[in-house]
């Protein structure tokens, strides 16, 4: 689960990780008046959606995508009314960033922030590196930039610490981490609680993602996180009851919140073979292989163990809601999960929705896979059945040709 | 011949009385597996499926000489039962559970290797060596004994690489679901080793996904010291970056972990890689025919 910088802030806050001072708003005029109660000469007005690159993102008009409103999701504003014009210009249009893709997102919620006199910045994060199994922090003195850009041209300007889980995160690895990155042995004393409490932080809300782009040193020599991102990790999510009311539903796919309501595993994608598959691994497979046919796949579409008519159904109006949709593709392997009661499942479901006027082939593997073609092709629908996957591959392109 | 299970294998199951562990038992019991006894705190001294109950790893151990142990507890309780299996010293740990939190692996992998356990898991299908011992929840009648290892992160593509391994005439030595989350407790590299010294493993198949280097490894692995001929095929090619697919381990955050850095990578191997999945068990049998074994 992703959450916003604004709320990440208000966690670190909890944490002692020292931020600036802000404001979040909703409208126009509630920026002004943040601006008003900030008291500062210089304000930042920043766009709150869960992508990065805001600052260099571009700002396009809602109900005309090809007017450009903004060439910048931050602004850097001198009065409380410069807040209030940059908020109206921006709110309820789409932000275009290079992690957003060409959609956007739209901007519902804004940060008005204190300014601060920058000295220097610099990248920090934490992760789990899959490698190694361990936790590991990721800095930078090239803050503020694309990270993936510097480890590719420059590795030898990141700095990597690997956190042994049995000794936690230790003093003298923050110390390195400091001097690394050229901080001055003030700083170094400085960054040593700061670091503490964002891995303290990182642990405590089980976070698969903490990523302060820019840290920043002031000229009043202090050390400051001028931006937070925290994604959490959804298979902990159950021991944070506390962090479920930061979710925001603008910022995920309609779609597949009504498919994680049916216990569907769904990811929209912008094919026209939709498919419906039954484990990750197969649906990925099963992906690849309507790229094969010469398709492109719709979606990500795993049913999880219990296939059956109500999953099934659920799966099919999701699929269908998508307009570019010209064929479907259904892939069980049947284990546990049996073919042949699989095989009424999309009977029934078919026959409940009505009208479906695309081509749909299933392929039932596995357990009673023969008696569930036999289902299928005399159901009198018009579905066509495969028990190969080669077979269902044809099947998808013929569909295709059509 | 078979790597990590066998018919002499002694297995206990966590979580026996609840209703996953009571119908995998039962489907593992069926398939001739030996179950020796099963664990849930606070059963101990009962009865269930016609073996005893015990409270804890520790005493099971004692009492039934297990050596293997498969785990369905609940992901909150899931870790726990993991540390236990491995200090009552279960050698092979094999954890269904999925969704455990990534924060209760990190201090699995340290403990589990102090102690000389191999796990496979979690959120994996389990491991099985066909006609001796099925300790997972793959559905055993797709499997047939034979000369074919198979690895693989997920349930159902491993089944579909099984099945047309057995369409083929070919069977299977052991197969192996090593699971699909970022911390897994056996790699691919882990298991090809072993199905590399199998005597009975004349070719392997290894399934991988995207995200993570775990099949790079490999592959670098087996360019060093495999001769037997692999077959490969990594799923998501088609999987945009940055987006979880289904398995929480299947992110692409970004170098060879797209499907086609990995296939690539896997090819300069001398790995037999596959686009389609729907060739995997033809291309076995080719690279078989091809090194002279068939």
């Amino acid at each position: 689960m992703k959450i916003h910088e604004y709320q990440g802030k208000e966690i670190f806050r909890k944490y002692g990780v020292p931020v600036l001072k802000g404001i979040v708003i909703k409208t126009p005029e509630e920026a002004k008046q943040a601006a008003i109660e900030l008291g500062s000469p210089v304000v930042v007005v920043k766009s709150q959606i869960h992508a990065g690159g805001r600052g260099q993102g571009k700002v396009y008009d809602i109900k005309d995508r090809t007017k450009m409103l903004s060439d910048r999701g931050v602004k850097v504003v001198k009065s409380p009314q410069e807040a209030e014009d940059f908020a109206r210009l921006v709110l309820g249009n789409v932000l275009v960033t290079k992690q957003t893709g060409e959609e956007g997102k739209v901007v519902h919620t804004m940060y008005v922030e204190d300014g601060c006199a920058i000295e220097k910045e610099y990248y920090l994060s934490i992760t789990l590196d899959r490698v190694t199994s361990k936790n590991v922090i990721i800095a930078s003195a090239e803050g503020g930039m694309d990270i993936e850009k510097v480890a590719e041209e420059h590795p030898e300007k990141i700095v990597k610490e690997w956190i042994d889980p049995l000794t936690g995160l230790r003093p003298y690895q923050i110390s390195k981490i400091g001097y690394a990155l050229g901080f001055t042995p003030e700083l170094v004393k400085q960054f040593i609680p700061f670091m503490n409490a964002l891995y303290k932080c990182y642990m405590d809300g089980d976070c698969s993602l903490l990523e302060v782009n820019p840290l920043v040193t002031t000229k009043d020599g202090k050390i400051m996180a001028l931006d937070s991102k925290i994604n959490f990790d959804d298979n902990a999510l159950f021991r944070h009851p506390d962090y479920a009311p930061l979710r925001d539903l603008n910022e995920e796919e309609p779609l597949e919140i009504e498919a994680s309501e049916s216990n569907l595993n769904y990811v929209k994608l912008d094919g026209n073979v939709g498919c419906m598959v039954n484990g990750a691994g197969l649906a990925m497979a099963t992906m690849d292989i309507i790229k094969l046919s010469g398709g492109e796949p719709a979606n990500f579409l795993d049913v999880g163990g219990g296939a059956n008519a109500k999953t099934v159904e659920a799966g099919f109006r999701i699929i269908l809601k998508d307009p570019n949709v010209k064929a479907i593709l259904i892939n069980i392997f049947g284990g546990i999960v049996r073919c042949d009661r699989v095989a009424n499942g999309v009977v029934e479901a078919y026959k409940s929705i009505g009208n479906i006027n695309i081509p749909i082939i299933v392929r039932l593997q596995g357990t009673n896979a023969e008696e569930a073609a036999k289902i299928i092709n005399e159901s009198g629908l018009k579905v066509r059945s495969a028990v190969a996957l080669a077979d269902a591959a044809k099947l998808v392109n013929e569909a295709l040709q059509a | 011949m078979s790597i990590l299970v066998n018919k002499h294998s002694k297995v206990i199951v966590q979580g026996f009385t609840g209703s996953e562990g009571t119908f995998h038992a039962t489907q593992m019991i069926e398939y001739g597996t030996n179950v020796v006894g099963g664990v849930t705190p606070g059963k101990g001294g009962t009865k269930h499926l016609d073996r005893p109950v015990f409270n804890t790893v520790d005493s099971a151990v004692k009492a039934t000489g297990a050596d293997v142990s498969i785990i369905f507890v609940p992901p909150a309780f899931a870790a726990d039962a993991i540390l236990e299996a491995a200090d009552a010293g279960i050698k092979v740990i094999v954890t269904i559970t999925e969704g455990i939190p990534t924060r209760d692996m990190l201090v699995i992998k340290p403990f589990l290797k102090a102690r000389g356990a191999i796990m496979i898991g979690p959120n994996c299908p389990g491991i099985i060596t066909p006609g001796e011992a099925k300790v997972g929840i793959m559905p055993g009648f797709i499997h047939k004994p034979g000369t074919i290892g198979i690895i693989s992160r997920s349930g159902t593509l491993t089944y579909e690489a099984v099945y047309q391994v057995t369409q083929q005439g070919l069977g299977q030595s052991t197969c192996v679901g090593i699971g699909g989350d970022p911390i897994v407790g056996s790699t691919h590299t882990d298991i090809i080793k072993l199905l590399n010294e199998d005597p009975n493993t004349e070719g392997i198949i290894l399934i991988g996904e995207i995200g993570g280097s775990s099949e790079v490894d490999a592959a670098r692995w087996i360019k060093d010291n495999v001769k037997k001929p692999v077959v490969g095929f990594i799923a998501g090619q088609t999987a945009p970056p940055g987006r979880r697919m289904g398995h929480a381990g299947a992110i692409i955050a970004g170098g060879d972990d797209t499907a086609a850095a990995k296939m690539r990578i896997m090819k300069e191997c001398g790995i037999h890689v596959v686009e389609s999945p729907a060739f995997i068990g033809q291309t076995m049998m080719e690279a078989l025919r091809k090194s002279g074994m068939r």
